[in-house]
């Protein structure tokens, strides 16, 4: 087998007292959709904010494409190839909804010590922009202020963002949250068309969302990886039921609702 | 279709102060000209703080230092008798932007009210070692002799070819900035204006670029800084005190922070107002801070935002 594309080794983070992630080992293999799964709390969002570089990990590796880049900052690895979705939106409220997903297709389009072109009528810029927008459903709102959109259009939105940067790894932190049935289902649909062309380390509370996409699945629970395996390893896993998923019935099985 | 309401404005404000001169001769009112000369070179620095604050979000307390230091360009040169405006302009700008790349190196590791106040402290900083530079007249100043030379070019001592160059800087800073913000480099700046950390996930090294954006607008406003020098012929450390970097703020704000001739309508009202209220009452501050609470509470968008909203109800 190839080498994953991103690897951790020995993850931790403690807040003050709280351990939030705690020697987490995990292997994202290149084109797979491998999905975090845990209850509240169990330190999947500190999980990716330490992959994306915005918490610091207090111990452990994190290697992408054969480079450690635990001490590399946000900006670099999103340079890198990974991109990131915010659980809670994270857009630019001032600016227009083209806008937005605009700067992602700049980030990646060389520097930007750039001071005379005009970026919106450039179409190395536009182009790639209104694609991403029309990828989830939100072409028709480009030229709407971001502020304006409703909640659900947001977290569109905010997808759009992480897929509009052309890179090889998204952390999808809950993309579906928020959503209405029709747009989760389009997402669904979205996310497995892109495995041709990039990994996703997807968190999702949604189990007939994991189990429809997911290639392999982690398992956390109080900052700890107890599982992680195909997805009808982790179904048929006694761990996993009886930690996290107590309140199933016997004989019931995870994710065939 | 609405009424182009803003670039209406827009038109007859430079229109007016491109005919000024011919209209101040017919009428035999020189002092309009003099009036006109400040307001121009103080909007011009102010077109410069706005790419910071309006456009960057980093709202500084030390921008009237680059005034000062400008200043100093023209003065220190013709001091030792070196009056070509090839040497005193190029100064200005490299010192502005040398001042703004060290101390934006320091400042912008900050923010919100640090920022603020590390930005008012090293302009203060340079205040005191101005004073303390006894050759230079210490924290009186010295005069200059005469106006930086463009010999064979411009004369700068003809007031009317003066205010010609003064308006192309005015000019010219308006279109270098509506460039720059519609740039990728601007999109960037704003982008980390409105979501830094969104920008850094995104792959945008934010603190580089803002400190090339502070650089630039150091660099911009030390070259009206410049022209100060030659207006006033003279320099002193009291230009760059503090008070006056508030008042560039305040043309900022009362015009429209973020708008791109916000700045010019700014400069041009609070000039105005400055010289008739404190010619009528010595409480005149009072009333203008009465105005400027105003306009932060009921016209967050200034003048251009005014204008805007006009332009949108017709
Ligand atoms: N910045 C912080 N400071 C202190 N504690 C934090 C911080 N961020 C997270 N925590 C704590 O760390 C633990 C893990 O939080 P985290 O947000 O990673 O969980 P999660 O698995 O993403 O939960 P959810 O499913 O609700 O999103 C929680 O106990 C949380 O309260
Ligand atoms: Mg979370």
């Amino acid at each position: 087998m190839n080498a994953p594309l991103l690897e951790t080794r020995g993850l931790s983070k403690a807040f003050g007292g709280i351990t939030a992630t705690e020697g987490v080992d995990l292997d994202v293999g290149e084109g797979k959709i491998h999905a975090v799964i845990g209850p509240n709390g169990a330190g999947k969002t500190t999980l990716i904010a330490q992959l994306a570089g915005m918490l610091a990990p207090d111990s452990g590796r994190i290697i992408f494409a054969g480079r450690d880049i635990t001490r590399l900052p946000t900006h670099a690895r999103a340079r890198l190839g990974i991109a990131r979705s915010f659980q809670i939106t994270s857009i630019f409220h001032a600016m227009s909804v083209l806008d937005n997903t605009l700067l992602a297709v700049q980030a990646h389009d060389g520097h930007s010590y750039r001071f005379w072109r005009r970026a919106r009528r450039d179409k190395r810029l536009t182009g790639p922009a209104m694609a991403a927008l029309e990828q989830v459903g939100l072409g028709h709102k480009a030229a709407s202020n971001a502020s304006g959109l409703s909640h659900g259009e947001h977290r569109q939105l905010e997808i759009a963002m992480a897929l509009a940067g052309a890179s090889k790894l998204l952390l999808l932190d809950e993309p579906m949250a928020g959503m209405g049935a029709e747009e989760s289902a389009r997402m669904v649909v979205l996310l497995r068309g892109l495995k041709e062309t990039k990994s996703i380390l997807l968190i999702e509370h949604d189990m007939d969302v994991v189990f429809a996409l997911a290639d392999r699945i982690t398992v956390m629970v109080d900052g700890k990886a107890i599982a992680s395996g195909k997805p009808e390893q982790i179904r048929a896993d006694e761990n996993v039921r009886r930690a996290y998923l107590g309140m199933e019935g016997p004989g019931e099985t995870i994710g065939d609702a | 279709m609405h009424p182009p309401v803003r670039l209406g404005v827009r038109i007859a404000v430079l229109l007016a102060l491109a005919v000024l001169p011919a209209l101040t001769g017919a009428l035999d009112q020189p002092f309009l000209l003099d009036l006109a000369l400040r307001i121009m070179i103080l909007a011009t620095a102010a077109v410069s703080l706005n790419l910071i604050l309006g456009y960057g979000g980093m709202i500084s307390f030390g921008h009237a230092a680059y005034i000062g230091i400008g200043a100093y360009a023209v003065g220190i040169p013709a001091y030792y008798g070196e009056y070509s405006g090839y040497v005193q302009l190029p100064l200005a700008i490299g010192a502005g932007a040398l001042f703004a790349l060290v101390t934006g190196y320091i400042c912008l590791r900050t923010k919100g009210v640090y920022f603020i106040m590390i930005t008012l402290a090293f302009a203060q900083m340079a205040y005191f070692a101005f004073v303390s530079i006894e050759e230079y007249g210490g924290d009186d100043g010295l005069v200059i002799e005469q106006r930086s030379e463009f010999t064979g070019i411009i004369d700068m001592e003809s007031t009317h070819q003066f205010y010609y160059v003064v308006l192309v800087f005015l000019v010219g800073a308006l279109y270098l900035v509506s460039r720059i913000v519609n740039a990728r480099f601007g999109m960037a700046v704003q982008g980390a204006k409105d979501n830094d950390q969104r920008m850094q996930s995104l792959g945008f090294d934010t603190f580089r670029y803002r400190l090339a954006c502070y650089v630039i607008a150091g660099a911009m406003a030390a070259a009206a800084g410049w022209l100060m020098g030659n207006y006033n012929y003279f320099f002193s450390p009291e230009m760059m005190g503090w008070t006056h970097s508030g008042e560039l703020i305040f043309m900022v704000v009362l015009g429209g922070a973020g708008s791109l001739f916000g700045p010019l309508y700014g400069a041009i009202v609070l000039i105005i107002l400055e010289e008739q209220l404190s010619s009528a009452t010595v409480y005149w501050p009072l009333i203008l801070g009465a105005i400027l609470i105003a306009v932060v509470l009921f016209a967050r968008g200034g003048l251009e935002g005014m204008l805007a909203k006009l332009e949108r109800r017709k």
